[in-house]
């Protein structure tokens, strides 16, 4: 009997320890593809490895990558948001059309994003609450979130004039030679990737995505936690639509098209799961470095832009068949 | 029965599952146009049984002879084939379409063209119906209809498939009592049509008012087969009971402590009603009955985690108000699931993760989870339950069974427990894990932490409680103690055949 155990003891070992290498591998191995994209992008293209190229790919992948932060974890806790372009064109002509009604901008602002939080309340109290699907839901509230921007502005982008450079530095200006846009991406970055490894709220949702009926069963409030899951998602994206809108000096209502199906691909690249209980922030931010490192590449070798999202695809279809081999091999393991 | 004519004989089955023998050397004859009963303890290996017959399972070893003739049932459509019809207990209807539908699903009478010939379905479907003596009507929505009625419409289903065997496990268990009496008269209409009924049920009375004959399993062992005129409630229940407890369970405590926990008037719906009762410190309190008896609701609602219509509960002479399993859980009771992989583990997370779930205030410095302390408490447990795992990394899901278990049960020790709720704490798990749960439980009630034990597992019950109480459709039908505690006791109070206060 000592025996027996001892044996299948040693055999959960040698498997745990092979997960473990794989998921080690799952993001060392993305960064390495990263890496070596970047290699033949330099070889294939004078153009690639130059400042103003990597600083305006950078600029390109900021507002991504603090929207993928937050689709990282709507995707832990076991959902996704698909409201999030929506939300971000909505808080940036929010705040424009305030703006140019005569608000200080800093106000207007402020109140770009408490739009932001309103529509991650009505999400997570649909989600969380009611219980409808994170689909049905984020979906309306997608059309919900772009009919009001288009609603907002009559369907065209509104000119912000003389917005004080505090404002328009957010999205343009530099600091020690780095745009200010891509500091703030990697502020949140940073912030996001320690709690999701360290706060205990996090840790919660880590449960609700894993199993939701074991985390109520653990006394963990999992209506509260998928409400608080939603706002988070929607104040990132109302932060990407401020930033949108103080780069571009214009409230586009189209701004942020697609966005959402980008950085859900890119969360899902970098080892989140759609069944919930994994995803690392740190992964979901390659991922939408990956994805902009293939549009980049496409442009500088003067492929036609028609093959993004073709591309796209197939390595979100790659990584997502990769994902689920080793799940299946996992389970039945 | 003027001539025995042999319907279905099952010879020599032995059926292997990893780790245990689940039927070994089985034999079963069932005669045309009788009414078999199949009964045994949970874990006697009837559901095994009846899958083998019905195609679900492949024995392993033995022979299914059908008619006289030597046949391998692969896979149910083959069984159906043949003329097997399997009522499972859950039933396995759809909601959303008509009754008809459902009868005739993956069978649909087609036109040409293959669009379905709705005439011709409704019209075979009210046929059946007739046969049936029911008046339901083939166009009704199967979600209107209520269990008793549902119950038919599965077994039309089966009929429709011209079956001369039906298997029915557990039929009754949702029914009504005049539901109960329609079935029947159906059942015993269908044997003098000479169809055979194969009949699973816990509930001895109804093996008396219905069948012909029944056969005893008991820890995957054939035990006998008898008339049921010739045998009387209380052989059936020996018979099936009868087996030595093992000497492996701790010694029971010799006195009681402190009230710890009162119960009263607790009640919902029709799940459980005016449950009363009181546990003391150090003392193990265990709960039988059959599945269904309201026992695990019951605990759920003390719990806060499902509702409850009336009841107070007393902790330590205090009046607790729980208006959510946080209040419980902040209060010191914990209610370990029956079901560890459905709810009660995070299967893809760290064992570390997974004892801190259920407190996360343990381990947390403000609003950040202090790495240190969560290995520390997770090490801790790990140690003090034996969990064997190759680290506090490692995911639950790639641990044994028994390891799993005592993951979860060390969840529940890190809220610091005055009350641990128990439901079938070792199910599914070897003999050795289970041995180490039993103490660990006993040890726990040593340190005076009160634990209700829920176990459908009557060796464990009897081994493990210091004193039992027996529910009985939502009622508590008595409480044993001492040398009262004892399987004809608990089979009698369980089965309701006396009804005592």
């Amino acid at each position: 009997m000592a025996q027996i155990n001892n044996e299948t003891n040693l055999t959960s070992t040698a498997k745990s320890s092979f997960w473990q290498r794989m998921m080690a591998i799952r993001e060392m191995g993305l960064l390495l593809i990263i890496i070596l994209l970047m290699i033949v992008l330099s070889l294939a293209s004078p153009h690639f490895f130059t400042a103003s190229n990597i600083t305006t790919t950078l600029i390109g992948l900021a507002t991504d990558g603090i929207i993928a932060v937050g689709m990282t974890i709507a995707l832990v806790s076991g959902g996704f948001d698909l409201s999030v372009g929506s939300v971000l064109a909505l808080s940036g002509v929010t705040t424009g059309a305030l703006y140019i009604g005569g608000m200080n901008i800093w106000l207007a602002t402020v109140l770009g994003l408490v739009i932001s939080v309103g529509c991650g309340m009505v999400n997570g109290y649909f989600i969380g609450k009611i219980g409808i699907n994170p689909m049905i839901t984020t979906l309306s509230m997608m059309n919900i979130a772009r009919g009001a921007a288009y609603v907002l502005t009559e369907g065209s982008p509104l000119s912000l004039a003389q917005t004080p450079k505090a404002f328009t530095n957010l999205g343009g200006g530099t600091v020690l030679g780095i745009p200010v846009i891509v500091l703030i991406f990697i502020v949140i970055a940073v912030i996001g990737d320690y709690m999701m490894r360290h706060s205990a709220f996090i840790r919660q949702v880590f449960y609700v995505g894993s199993n939701s009926k074991a985390a109520s069963l653990s006394g963990i409030n999992v209506s509260k936690v998928k409400f608080l899951v939603f706002i988070i998602v929607a104040v990132l994206s109302g932060i990407a639509g401020i930033l949108t809108l103080s780069r571009f000096n214009v409230a586009t209502p189209s701004a942020g098209l697609g966005t959402e199906m980008r950085v859900m691909s890119a969360a899902i690249i970098g080892g989140a799961s759609l069944s919930g209980g994994e995803g690392t922030v740190f992964g979901a931010v390659l991922g939408v470095i990956l994805l902009a490192l293939v549009n980049d590449g496409l442009v500088l070798l003067d492929v036609s832009v028609y093959w993004q999202d073709l591309i796209s695809g197939i390595i979100l279809l790659a990584a997502v068949t990769l994902d689920y081999i080793n799940h299946t091999r996992r389970r039945t393991a | 029965m003027p001539v025995n004519e042999v319907l279905l004989d099952v010879r020599d089955i032995v059926k292997r599952f990893p780790g245990t023998v689940a039927l070994s050397g089985v034999s079963l004859e069932i005669f045309k146009g009788e009414i078999h009963a199949l009964v045994g303890e949970n874990g006697a290996g009837k559901s095994t049984l009846m899958n083998i017959i019905g195609g679900v399972l492949q024995a392993d070893e033995g022979e299914i002879f059908w008619n006289g003739q030597k046949v391998y049932f692969a896979d149910t459509r083959h069984a159906q084939e043949a003329g097997i019809g399997f009522v499972h207990q859950e039933l396995s209807l759809c909601p959303d379409v008509s009754v008809a539908e459902n009868i005739f699903m993956g069978r649909m009478p087609v036109k040409a063209g293959g669009m379905i010939d709705y005439d011709e379905l409704y019209k075979r479907s009210s046929e059946i119906l007739k046969t049936l003596n029911s008046n339901i009507s083939p166009k009704k929505q199967l979600r209107e209809l209520n269990v008793g009625e549902q119950q038919i419409v599965e077994i039309a289903k089966a009929l429709s498939l011209n079956c001369k065997l039906l298997i029915l496990d557990e039929p009754t268990s949702s029914l009504t009592e005049n539901e109960v009496e329609i079935l029947f008269r159906l059942l015993r209409s269908l044997k003098s049509q000479g169809i055979s009924v194969l009949y699973i049920s816990h509930r001895l009375q109804e093996i008396f008012d219905l069948c012909d004959r029944v056969t005893v399993l008991r820890d995957g062992h054939y035990i006998m087969t008898r008339l049921v005129s010739e045998v009387t409630e209380n052989d059936l229940i020996l018979s099936m009971v009868g087996r030595n407890i093992d000497a492996m369970y701790p010694d029971k405590s010799e006195e009681r402590g402190q009230l710890i926990l009162k119960i009263s008037n607790l009640s919902h719906a029709d799940d459980f009603k005016n449950v009363e009762f009181e546990l003391y410190k150090g003392e193990i309190l265990g709960f039988a009955g059959l599945i269904g008896a309201g026992r695990s609701e019951m605990a759920r609602a003390i719990c806060g985690i499902d509702p409850k219509d009336s009841g107070e509960i007393y902790v330590y002479d205090q009046k607790l108000n729980i208006s959510g399993y946080g209040d419980a859980i902040r209060n010191g009771i914990g209610y370990m699931t029956e079901d560890r992989k459905e709810q009660g583990l995070f299967l893809n997370l760290e064992v570390k993760k997974n004892i801190s779930a259920a407190k996360l205030s343990n381990i947390a410095n403000g609003i950040f989870i202090d790495d240190d302390r969560e290995k520390r408490l997770a090490e801790r447990f790990v140690t003090s339950l034996n969990i064997k795992v190759s680290s506090i990394e490692q995911p639950v899901e790639s641990l044994s069974g028994g390891n799993q278990q005592k993951v979860m049960l060390g969840k529940w020790l890190a809220i610091e427990p005055r009350i641990l709720i128990m439901d079938e704490p070792t199910r599914g798990i070897d003999v050795g894990a289970k041995a180490e749960i039993h103490a660990l439980m006993r040890q726990l009630a040593e340190q005076g932490v009160g634990i209700i034990l829920i176990s459908s597992d009557m060796p464990e019950i009897i081994g493990m409680s210091d004193r039992v109480i027996v529910m009985h459709e939502g009622c508590i039908s008595g409480e044993l103690s001492g040398s009262n505690i004892t399987e004809e006791n608990i089979m009698t109070l369980a089965s309701g055949v006396c009804q005592t206060k």
